[in-house]
């Protein structure tokens, strides 16, 4: 009894390729590997998105305490939250002609460029934001250490900001990129570095929700 | 012509620099070698640490010589005093458990490993890969500071429990900076972790050879698979835990600090933290630690068995759905480490059946390595010693988990040498067993050279029979009562265990002086070592078909084609009784 093998076997070894430079360098280099960004940036987004979930959960633990008071949100928390929706949004704008600019529509490329660009400035808009909402928190002599409610506010806008700081270096790599040389670039840079994006969104819509209820 | 400079541009060629080429490498090979050896400093110097432990233990009053250029407060005179075994304990376990378990045979093996045996130049993201590396080195150096610091190495164990930990120096020796360095270790060993679990899992999804589906992979790959994916959730919930501790420690939050603590003489100024909720999320990321560091070994020992029986395993399937299983109850069973802690007692039952579930596919998998011995002409190397002896150490030491997983026992073992010979033996000792079957299986691939069997197989018989020596009356002192943690046992209801305590830490002495033997083979064997053939052990998986050591970018710019299992064994093959993944042959069977 035998078995067949998967893939089918060749009939014969395959010819060798011809000599030359070229052949000299793929024996020697290693070759581009293959995409893997898109199954990274989904792995990176669950390891995210467990962390978030433990401070959740230390959240839940820690207001079993007797000492657990109530903060009033500082309302330019609802703007920041509008300017990295919107954000989100002109990403998607960019995301929408990536492909034409990437295949050597000029104009598309432009339009692409800009699009990322406002987004930049939108998250730096955030994070100026939330800095600005730490401002106001200390102002009313809420510090880091001043009660439970404080102390996580803090932890938690403060871990989403480094995050979001973490993509808006993706998008600085992303314009690097388009405005280099684009041989090397590649489209799955961008589709990650937008779902981290859309990705930052989400989660700053989930922990606006556990500050305004739980805080 | 213009794609012809596309295509140039693509690929990398080999790094011409010293600094490139050793330091900061970019190739999983040399990245694997990085953690391997820090491994090696590490499980020295935990080891050096529990000989300084044991000698003290059985004389307490005994000097040590030069122990006080390393301490002076810590060994007046030589003599250890209790905070500063307590600071040894501390550094052993966090040596041993991060820097030795998890980095050899998880990050050491699988980097050098994993891109080979699925058919890959490299991990998906070379970079996060020379950073992982980087970062762990970073940890290691962090922690290691804490020895030579004023305030001395911390005192509150592996498991850092708070508030012990969250206090401060007002709490003893140790817990101001030592303490914080320890904290900030740990916070970067997991983002090194994070960064190489993320590697692990895009390069075994993404990164694989034509043909080489998910069940062809060798059982070994699919260990370090689970394994990143345990320990990328495992590490991303402790970074988070040391995150709030270092905020207790260093900003005056309350997380895990309770109100009104009085410690020496001074009111601490916290208030309504839960020193529960660091043990929650310690051991929700501590148990999976256990099996990140047990699973690598599993899947080396299955892959080493199987190649030196010369006949597939009773099911290599059953084999990795048992590990699958392993993982996923792995996050059900932390409150098993917590039966004592005052947690609510109806969740100490929740805890403990699916502690008692977990026993069914551990034991599933032992009857498979020993059923499959049955009929077997099983090759004694080096290698498939260790590996019998990894079994071993697993039925032992898993044994006295079945009791310690019932609430009611464990409330009468807790915190005794009993519990301490049970985690040294299941996932310490075995662990360790584990590496060092592979080292003796891959030494020929890594380096190109043969080790030598006579002392490898001297090597096994002195620390199989020394673990014995030292593990197994660790329960009998346990069940005597004799509780963990203590500096010394002149109390009258532990003296009469004390000659017990002599005869282990001479067993221990010896066993570790056997450990040099490794270390001379390595070394000796790196520069003098027989020239190693590209197959020593007629192995089927990838990474026997490439020359030992291996090129750069492994398969010399050919990409390998998959045509079977992994595991083909027991044939009539072109080669001899086996056919390799890779061989374009028909396989017939009788």
């Amino acid at each position: 009894m035998s078995t067949t093998t998967f893939p089918p076997a060749p009939a014969q070894a395959p010819p060798l390729p011809p000599e030359g430079n070229a052949i000299r360098v793929s024996v020697m280099a290693k070759s581009r590997p293959p995409d893997a960004s898109r199954s990274g940036i989904w792995v990176a987004i669950f390891a995210i998105t467990m962390s978030f979930a433990a401070f959740t959960s230390a959240l839940f633990v820690r207001q079993g305490s007797g000492d657990w008071t109530h903060l009033v949100v500082p309302p330019l928390l609802y703007v920041n939250t509008a300017v990295l929706l919107m954000s989100s949004f002109t990403l998607e704008m960019s995301h929408r002609v990536i492909a034409r600019g990437l295949a050597g529509e000029a104009s598309a490329l432009r339009s692409s460029l800009r699009w990322v660009f406002v987004t930049l400035a939108l998250g730096l808009t955030f994070v100026a934001g939330q800095y600005l909402a730490w401002r106001k928190l200390a102002a009313q002599g809420l510090y880091l250490a001043t009660n439970p409610n404080s102390s996580f506010f803090y932890v938690f806008t403060g871990m989403h900001a480094l995050h979001v700081l973490g993509g808006i270096t993706a998008l600085v790599y992303v314009i690097r990129r388009l405005t280099g040389s684009r041989d090397v670039f590649r489209r799955s840079t961008f589709d990650s570095t937008a779902i981290y994006w859309h990705f930052m969104g989400g989660l700053w819509l989930y922990l606006l929700f556990v500050i305004r209820m739980r805080l | 012509m213009a794609e012809a400079s596309v295509q140039q541009a693509h690929v990398h060629a080999p790094p011409e620099s010293f600094i490139r080429k050793n330091v900061f490498s970019l190739d999983h090979k040399t990245i694997g070698k990085q953690y391997y050896g820090l491994a090696l400093v590490a499980v020295f110097t935990g080891m050096a640490l529990s000989w300084l432990m044991r000698f003290h233990l059985a004389w307490p009053n005994a000097k040590i010589a030069g122990l006080e250029l390393l301490s002076k407060a810590g060994a007046p005179g030589g003599v250890i005093t209790p905070e500063y075994y307590l600071s040894l304990l501390t550094m052993h376990g966090t040596l041993m458990v991060f820097f030795v378990l998890t980095n050899a045979p998880f990050a050491g093996f699988g980097n050098y490993f994993l891109p080979i045996q699925i058919g890959a130049e490299d991990m998906a993201f070379p970079r996060f890969n020379m950073m992982s590396f980087w970062v762990t080195f970073v940890a290691f150096l962090v922690l290691f500071t804490a020895f030579f610091i004023p305030d001395g190495p911390p005192t509150s164990g592996w498991t850092a429990y708070a508030p012990l930990s969250a206090v401060g120096s007002d709490a003893g020796p140790g817990l101001g900076w030592g303490q914080n360095l320890w904290a900030i270790s740990i916070s970067l060993f997991c983002i090194g972790q994070l960064l190489g679990s993320l590697n692990f899992i895009s390069t075994t999804l993404d990164l694989r050879a034509k043909g080489m589906t998910l069940m062809r992979m060798p059982i070994c790959t699919w260990a370090w698979f689970i394994t990143s994916c345990i320990g990328l959730l495992a590490f991303a919930v402790l970074l988070p835990a040391c995150l709030l501790l270092i905020l207790d420690r260093m900003a005056g939050t309350s997380f895990f600090i309770p109100a009104g603590l009085v410690l020496s003489d001074r009111l601490q100024n916290h208030a309504g933290g839960s020193p529960l909720l660091w043990q929650h999320l310690f051991w929700f990321f501590g148990h999976p630690e256990v099996y990140i560091a047990i699973l690598p070994a599993m899947g080396i020992v299955s892959h080493v068995l199987i190649t030196s029986m010369r006949k597939p395993l009773l099911s290599a399937k059953v084999i990795i759905y048992s590990m699958m299983s392993i993982g996923f109850l792995s996050w059900m069973v932390w409150g098993h480490h917590m039966f004592v802690s005052g947690m609510n007692p109806f969740s100490s039952l929740l805890f403990s059946f699916p502690t008692l579930t977990i026993t069914i596919p551990a034991t599933i998998m032992t009857l498979i390595w020993l059923g499959s011995l049955y009929g077997a002409n099983l090759q004694i190397t080096s290698a498939s010693l260790f590996a019998l002896g990894f079994v071993s150490m697993f039925v032992s030491g898993g044994v006295s988990g079945f009791f310690l997983a019932q609430p009611s026992i464990d409330i009468y073992l807790h915190a005794t040498y009993f519990v301490v010979g049970h985690f040294h033996m299941v996932m310490g000792v075995a662990a360790i067993f584990g590496i060092l079957s592979g080292t003796y299986f891959w030494f020929p691939k890594m380096s190109g050279r043969m080790m030598n069997e006579t002392l490898g197989k001297l090597h096994f018989w002195i620390t199989f029979v020394g673990t014995y020596c030292i593990f197994m009356p660790f329960h009998y002192l346990g069940m005597a009562g004799n509780v963990r943690r203590y500096s010394s046992f002149v109390d009258d209801f532990m003296a009469p265990l004390l000659p017990l305590h002599k005869f282990i830490t001479i067993a221990a002495l010896i066993t570790g002086a056997g450990q040099f033997i490794f270390l001379y083979n390595l070394i000796h064997s790196r520069f003098r070592g027989k020239p190693a053939p590209q197959n020593p052990w007629n192995g089927t998986s990838l990474e026997w078909s490439i020359p030992s050591p291996p090129p750069w970018n492994n398969f010399g710019g050919k990409h390998p084609v998959v045509y079977h299992d992994s595991y083909q064994y027991g044939l009539k093959g072109s080669k001899g009784d086996y056919v390799m993944q890779d061989s374009p042959e028909q396989i017939v069977t009788e």
